[in-house]
């Protein structure tokens, strides 16, 4: 039992460095990820005529889809990494549980999500002059790009099998996403509008709920999706 | 018309069609018409029993995808593909007789009430579904592939409803808690209640047969493509 | 060390492998060959445990698939068409991370050795991306062989290799088949599977049609032996249809 836990954790390790080492090198995912985040953000701008001193609900919901569009693109990106050299079937061939293998993929790719956020609401804040730095913001991040992140990255493996995959995984993602992206926008703009607290909760229990219930599904069906 | 189809198919063919009838006299001759929002109310019958339909539907798909998983047997790829196919068609149909309903009632074709909403996004979830198998070559993987989204979606599903359902809602709910705020909200007579009842029988009934056909269509085509490949 | 019993592989409708038989004894080198589309690829995908049997038994060191992959993924090495490597990686860096997925003791040790084995040493610092195919190919296999597995099973390991490279395959596999690990390798080059197997099977139409051992072969006879079994079956095939 002890045995497994290690092989386990070693495992999941090795996957999350290899995914950070090999991004680190040539920054092609987050320099995209990230551009594109810039792209989005300067579009919204025009858009919605966003002024400097921002509405606190419109910042949210710029922040959230841009972390979502952002978001497909990273996540196609790291699983045709795999597919390309059939490191794919590299990874399966291991004796490692498969869960290892996903949570490592996933795992590497909240960290991609995050550190887009690290850069990007800084950005944000200098361009609308508004203080992102609220400690509720940046745990409404993690919590919601945690279960967006799981249910992408699951997908993604999916996707990247068909033939149309470039084009399938936002369209798979976006459905299902819904409730976590609704949520974090509310609980977003709630934590900048400096709501009470009692109004906010209702839409973090939502991203929790989301987040265990997706991550316990992805856990049990990742082997029907990789193995053949 | 009916050669090659099961005895017990073809009795059930004449029960839907009958209740359907039923249903229609019922909705026109039994139930009366509703004093403050007139005729139009009528459409909430067949409004409500569609969107029943849909439901049932991708509750079908969901069990036979979590059976594919368990044990891969092709019929539970069908069945679940049929339920999703019925199930879209349905909740569109329920949509658009809702949106005809809400003009009258509500005075707009479209609010992004919580039912609606999720009824839309639910359309997408399973649109999705379609395309996923689309883009998909081994019918193995296909199969597998279909099962694992349609439970996804179908657990996405009450959260989506949730999550919209926080924002303040303004459909009419008629059985348990009555919320004043809702437009459009009215008391069932009994006869409504019967009548409203009865269709929602007759769609489950539809419902099954309409499954039967499109299960056995696709067994059909499974033999026809093992035909083909045997003649190769 | 292998068996396989009555094997049936189906895509679909769609039967690539129909109730194949195939026994593999402790230190066999076993050449795979056949015409393309004969099912070589994915039988050796089966072996893998990448794919699993549609019906039949496969087992593997003891270990039955699909039931205890685990156990067989542990003992087995598997060079495929892909390099199965990480471009934005280092040689080094690649059997780095495979070989933490695999627990292999004293790594970096084991890393050197390997890399001195498939001769990659001077470009261990290398990213894979800037590799050729030929370079792409030893790290492949040196990759496979790293937790020095006790099945070693190779997809045609010598397209789009050089000479050279050739060469160093050979002498690698040679010395994995010196140590008595057991080797099934799918070739479409018959005079480099007459080199090193002791054993010859031949897939057609998803079975094992024939199957030869290298000393029972007459000198240069492997040519004229895989051509008459490849015409028998296609002609018992033809018998077949036209009888039904």
């Amino acid at each position: 039992m002890r045995m497994a836990f290690r092989s386990f954790m070693r495992a999941l390790w090795a996957v999350i460095w290899k995914d950070l080492a090999g991004e680190m090198r040539s920054r092609e995912l987050l320099s995209a990820m990230l551009v594109f985040s810039l792209l989005v953000i300067l579009i919204f701008n025009f858009a919605l005529e966003l002024k400097t001193n921002a509405r606190a609900e419109v910042t949210a919901g710029v922040l959230w889809a841009t972390f979502a569009f952002a978001g497909t693109l990273g996540l196609n990106r790291s699983m045709a990494v795999e597919k390309d050299r059939g490191c794919l079937d590299g990874l399966l061939l291991a004796p490692v549980d498969r869960s290892a293998i996903f949570f490592g993929k996933a795992i590497a790719n909240l960290c991609f999500i995050l550190l887009v956020a690290i850069i990007v609401l800084p950005v944000y804040s200098v361009l609308y002059n508004q203080n992102l730095f609220v400690p509720g913001l940046i745990g409404v991040i993690v919590m919601g790009s945690t279960g967006y992140i799981v249910v992408g990255t699951l997908l993604s493996a999916m996707a990247v099998q068909a033939r149309t995959r470039d084009i399938l995984l936002p369209i798979l993602l976006f459905p299902i996403a819904i409730p976590v992206l609704v949520a974090a926008v509310k609980a977003s703009s709630g934590f900048l509008l400096r709501l009470p607290y009692t109004e906010i909760q209702p839409w973090l229990n939502l991203i929790a709920a989301y987040d265990v219930v997706f991550i316990a599904v992805a856990f049990m069906v990742f082997d029907y999706v990789v193995e053949e | 018309m009916f050669k090659n189809q099961p005895r017990a198919l073809i009795l059930l063919n004449w029960i839907s069609l009958g209740m359907l009838v039923a249903a229609i006299l019922m909705v026109f001759g039994y139930a009366p018409v509703e004093a403050v929002m007139g005729p139009v109310q009528k459409i909430f019958y067949f409004h409500v029993a569609t969107a029943w339909v849909g439901m049932l539907g991708f509750l079908v798909a969901v069990i036979s995808g979590i059976a594919y998983l368990i044990r891969p047997r092709k019929n539970m790829d069908i069945s679940g593909l049929a339920a999703i196919e019925i199930g879209l068609v349905f909740l569109a149909i329920a949509i658009v007789t809702g949106s005809i309903w809400a003009r009258p009632a509500w005075g707009t074709w479209w609010t992004w009430d919580p039912r609606l909403t999720t009824a839309s996004i639910v359309e997408l979830v399973y649109l999705a579904y379609l395309m996923l198998r689309q883009g998909i070559e081994d019918p193995d993987r296909r199969a597998r592939f279909g099962a694992v989204y349609a439970i996804l979606g179908f657990i996405s599903v009450p959260l989506t409803f949730i999550s919209i359902r926080l924002f303040r809602t303004i459909h009419p709910v008629l059985i348990g808690s009555s919320d004043p705020s809702a437009q459009g909200t009215f008391n069932m007579t009994p006869s409504m209640l019967q009548t409203f009842l009865f269709s929602l029988l007759t769609f489950s009934v539809l419902f099954a047969t309409l499954l039967w056909h499109r299960i056995r269509l696709g067994q059909l085509e499974d033999r026809v493509d093992q035909m083909k490949m045997q003649a190769e | 060390m292998i068996y396989v019993k009555h094997l049936v592989k189906r895509f679909g409708i769609k039967v690539i492998l129909r109730g194949l038989d195939f026994t593999v004894s402790p230190g066999e080198f076993v050449a795979l060959l056949g015409p393309n589309g004969a099912g070589k690829t994915t039988f050796l995908r089966i072996l893998s445990s990448l794919s699993r049997p549609t019906m039949g038994e496969v087992s593997i060191a003891g270990h039955v698939l699909p039931g205890d992959a685990s156990g067989v993924r542990r003992r087995l090495g598997y060079v495929s068409h892909l390099p199965l490597l990480y471009g934005d990686l280092t040689a080094e860096e690649n059997l780095l991370f495979y070989g933490k997925m695999y627990g292999v003791e004293n790594l970096s040790q084991r890393i050197s050795e390997v890399l001195e084995m498939v001769g990659l040493t001077s470009r261990r610092f290398d990213l894979v991306r800037i590799f050729s195919r030929g370079m792409q190919q030893r790290l492949a296999i040196g990759r496979a062989i790293l937790h020095d597995p006790d099945v070693l099973l190779l997809d045609e390991p010598h397209t789009g290799l050089d000479q050279d490279a050739c060469a160093m395959l050979d002498g690698v596999l040679r010395q994995v088949a010196v140590r008595g690990r057991t080797v099934v390798m799918t070739s479409h080059d018959l005079a480099r599977a007459a080199d090193l197997a002791t054993r010859f099977d031949i897939l057609s139409l998803g079975r094992i049609q024939a199957s030869i051992h290298s000393d029972d072969l007459p000198q240069d006879g492997l040519l004229a032996f895989y051509r008459t079994t490849i015409s028998d079956a296609a002609g018992a095939k033809s018998i077949q249809a036209g009888v039904s």
